[in-house]
């Protein structure tokens, strides 16, 4: 148990440090940072790799945003697992939907209650 | 009177009569607190919007400016004002409350000194006796337009300035007062290639510069003819570089060199490398210079107020930020 | 000499160098911080409420998600981003608060025009570029799959 948060922090810790250096050494913005890590979570995943990382960081390899690209790939590959060819499309948002659906309700509940701060 | 090469020199008189500055709470903390006319103790001004927060801020800094005189509003002959925002619309929508003839300026954070050189140009000439000059900023809608929303956790480099939230405003004739307007140097657009909207210190320097030292070979004077050189928001970072492109050019501003974007906040409050926006060099010079004018602290001041030209559409197309200073001199007169 | 060649390199001195080291270690810090967060939601949803480990990922996003949005509309999660940088940008609440700020940011402009329209001015491009790599991705991996 205790190992389980101490590899979730270190491996999740290292994947924000390596954003962090390429937003301070490339000076990208952190759109271009987001947006690369999302290919390379969904390429790693292509190599079956980012699977191995969740099994060993939990947390560590799920709660980066590397891992939307991962499942993105993941509910396609099972759709194209059943439907072939067509699949590849039609799976793309299967896993993640939980996330995008809650990040789009929850956005827009916080922005009717509440007021911009400045 | 136009004299050198780039420069008015008001020979018929234009004095200052009047002057207010209002700001934001963080601006109250800061070291010049007390020199400000009124503070609004909440960012959003008591306006439901932010872009009305902005337009409540220069409202207010009119009517301060001219409740401070006995001046009817129907005696205004133009009222000049500019902001950061698309199609100026904090000044064009305060000006629907206003009677008098209205021209709209843009000069980026210029806008202070490009108003208040325009105004004085035109009290000069005698086509206009009062000439009111403003110009406003305001953190949030700055923030929206130019960069990300306020409540968007991206991080901002130590090169990044917090723009002013705040409005100053100037009434200027020609009815001698303890301040008078002597001269402006109109600058030029300078680019030097810089493409860092997080760094406009370094893109600025130059331009401020370039009408510095042009300044003082139009009117044929030395950095130590006055008692202060104001720019208006190079901050830590291009205020370094000012000081050593001018000093390169012949003219050492050692000791007389000030920023008003280091003078309105204390280093303590996060605001990164200083302040920005219209509104810091409006606040600074309009409050808490033209104090020290009156109190004979300081006898002539050059305020060299910096604009960064630029939209995010142009910066992300990977063009780089043209700059522009103009420079106006206030000096005290005995009356 | 400073001229309008040499400006950009000359002028380097003056401008203050991130804090690479610094900065690495606050991403580290909150980064971890925020993962391990995750880890405890995990161990929650999977021992209170019966999910396996692959199931519990979902909840766990959401729950993150839900936190990150409601620190964002209490003008929280903009200070932890200065603070942290990649430490809150990476982890999937960055992502959150990139929909909930632009959302809240343009609520004065209305529901639909403002909140609904740009509520993905930021966040889109992560969901662009995650869509078309995963689909260029997959269909690499289907291709190989059934003619090797």
């Amino acid at each position: 148990m205790f190992m389980d948060f101490f590899w979730a922090f270190v491996v999740g810790g290292s994947i924000c440090v390596v954003g962090q250096i390429v937003l301070d050494v490339f000076k990208l913005t952190p759109a271009h940072v987001m947006s690369s890590f999302v290919v390379a979570g969904a390429v790693l995943d292509g190599f079956n790799l980012y699977d191995k990382l969740i099994e060993f960081a939990g947390a560590g390899a799920t709660v980066p945003i590397t891992s939307f690209g991962h499942s993105l790939l993941h509910g396609a590959m099972t759709q194209a697992e059943e439907h072939g060819f067509i699949g590849v499309s039609v799976g793309i948002f299967q896993l993640t939907s939980a996330g995008i659906a809650s990040a789009i309700l929850f956005g827009f509940i916080v922005a009717l209650i509440f007021k911009p701060k400045g | 009177m136009k004299i050198g090469k780039n420069s008015w020199q008001f020979n018929q008189g234009v004095y200052i009569q009047s002057s207010a500055t209002v700001t934001g709470p963080k601006e109250k903390q800061g070291p010049l607190g007390e020199t400000f006319d009124y503070s609004f103790e909440d960012l959003h001004c008591e306006a439901s919007t932010w872009e009305g927060a902005e337009q409540a801020l220069l409202t207010k800094s009119i009517d301060i400016c001219m409740g401070k005189t006995n001046m009817r509003e129907d005696a205004i002959d133009l009222f000049i004002s500019g902001d950061l925002l698309n199609q100026n619309v904090t000044s064009n929508y305060v000006a629907r409350n206003i009677e008098s003839p209205f021209l709209c300026v843009f000069g980026a954070c210029s806008t202070s000194m490009e108003a208040l050189a325009i105004g004085s140009s035109l009290v000069d000439s005698g086509n206009c006796k009062n000439v009111l000059a403003s110009t406003s900023s305001h953190y949030s809608t700055a923030e929206r337009q130019f960069r990300y929303p306020t409540e968007y956790g991206g991080q901002k480099p130590d090169t990044a300035t917090t723009t002013v939230t705040g409005a100053g405003t100037l009434l200027i004739n020609n009815e001698p007062s303890d301040i008078q307007i002597e001269g402006a140097t109109i600058g030029r657009v300078i680019d030097y290639g810089m493409n860092d909207p997080l760094d406009m210190g370094s893109a600025m320097a130059p331009a401020a510069a370039d009408t510095i030292v042009q300044h003082l070979k139009d009117f044929g004077r030395d950095p130590s003819d006055y008692d202060l050189i104001l720019t208006g928001d190079l901050s830590s970072v291009g205020s370094p570089i000012v000081k050593k492109m001018t000093e390169q050019s012949g003219y050492d501003m050692e000791g007389i060199h000030r920023d008003c974007g280091l003078m309105v906040y204390q280093a303590n409050q996060q605001v990164f490398s200083g302040g920005s926006g219209c509104a810091c060099s409006a606040v600074v010079t309009y409050g808490y210079i033209i104090q020290q004018l009156k109190q004979n602290k300081l006898k002539k001041v050059l305020v060299v107020a910096t604009g960064a030209l630029l939209s995010p559409t142009i910066v992300q197309q990977k063009e780089t930020i043209p700059c522009i200073a103009h420079g106006v001199v206030l000096q005290r007169v005995d009356v | 000499m400073i001229t309008k060649d040499n400006y950009a390199s000359e002028v380097k001195k003056y401008q203050p160098k991130p804090k690479l080291l610094r900065n690495c270690i606050k991403a580290f810090l909150v980064g971890g911080l925020i993962c391990a967060i995750g880890q405890g939601l995990t161990f929650f949803y999977i021992e209170v409420f019966g999910f396996t480990e692959k199931t519990a990922g979902n909840p766990t996003v959401t729950t993150l998600i839900l936190i990150a949005a409601i620190l964002t509309g209490f003008g929280v999660y903009d200070k932890i981003g200065q603070f942290a940088g990649a430490g809150s940008a990476v982890p999937v609440t960055g992502f959150a608060n990139s929909i909930a700020s632009a959302a809240l940011e343009h609520k004065s402009e209305g529901i639909v025009l403002g909140i609904a329209t740009n509520m993905f001015k930021l966040a889109g491009s992560v969901i662009v570029f995650g869509a078309v790599s995963a689909y260029v991705v997959g269909l690499i991996r289907y291709l190989v799959e059934q003619f090797l």
